[in-house]
């Protein structure tokens, strides 16, 4: 197993870095460029989620964990925001409680869109943690 | 690097180019700005010029969305021109790809 793991700022510039960081980290699976663009976006999601919703804007801490077991690259997304009560109406199409109009509540539908398996794990006011995987080179 | 979009009007048409990375990051202002030139000027139509995107997630289609819908109440349109196939794959998953005719370039789109 490769691994590596980071700790970001929640600022909505880390969005990028954060996309961008774990393609270069996942180049070396030899990834087409499709494959490299939907991980890309989900990462994006993950982290755009844990800092609007998680931290709702304010200051705090995301870490990435990115692990490649073989052909198969995991990425883990950890906040330590306030959680999510209904995870599975999170979930649903269309759903967002975002106010500013600027998301479209497809955010998870994007990462299951885009990733092999999705998993989301939260508890109000614990934080959440997004577990997702997507096997490379089919 | 704060400003990130391009606004060009035309008549009743707003040319939006969308920047190289669209996101969240990048979208946040996209929504205030646009309410302030819709309310400064009639606009009935809504061009985005994706010619320079080269990434996009769900902020983007959260974007469209919302001056799709605000067109569709004032009997407006939007068309969109430019686009590469990452973005077309994220569009036709986002629901949004039959929404807006795609055109190859800013003209057609503006005649569209």
């Amino acid at each position: 197993m490769e691994r590596f793991q980071m700790k970001i700022e929640s600022l909505s510039r880390n969005e990028e870095f954060a996309r961008v960081v774990v393609a270069v980290f996942m180049s070396r699976m030899d990834p087409t460029l499709e494959e490299l663009d939907d991980v890309k976006t989900a990462v994006s999601e993950a982290v755009t989620n844990a800092e609007i919703h998680g931290y709702q804007g304010k200051e705090g801490t995301i870490d990435l964990d990115v692990r490649i077991e073989e052909n198969v690259l995991t990425v883990i997304v950890k906040d330590n925001g306030v959680g999510i009560r209904d995870v599975r109406r999170a979930m649903e199409p269309m759903y967002s409680t975002d106010p500013s109009g600027t998301r479209s509540g497809m955010g998870f539908s994007f990462m299951e869109a885009f990733m092999d398996e999705v998993h989301v794990e939260s508890e109000p006011g614990r934080g959440t943690t997004v577990t997702m995987s997507r096997k490379i080179g089919r | 690097m704060q400003q990130s979009f391009m606004y060009e009007a035309k008549g009743q048409i707003l040319i939006i180019h969308l920047p190289k990375e669209l996101d969240h990051h990048n979208c946040r202002n996209l929504k205030y700005e646009t309410d302030l030139l819709f309310s400064e000027n009639y606009i009935n139509h809504v061009v985005f010029d994706f010619s320079r995107t080269e990434f996009m997630d769900s902020s983007g289609i959260g974007i469209l969305l919302n001056r799709y819908k605000q067109m569709a109440r004032s009997g407006g349109k939007v068309t969109l021109y430019g686009a590469s196939a990452q973005v077309e794959r994220i569009l036709t998953i986002g629901g949004v790809h039959r929404l807006m005719k795609h055109f190859d370039s800013k003209e057609a789109a503006m005649l569209g």
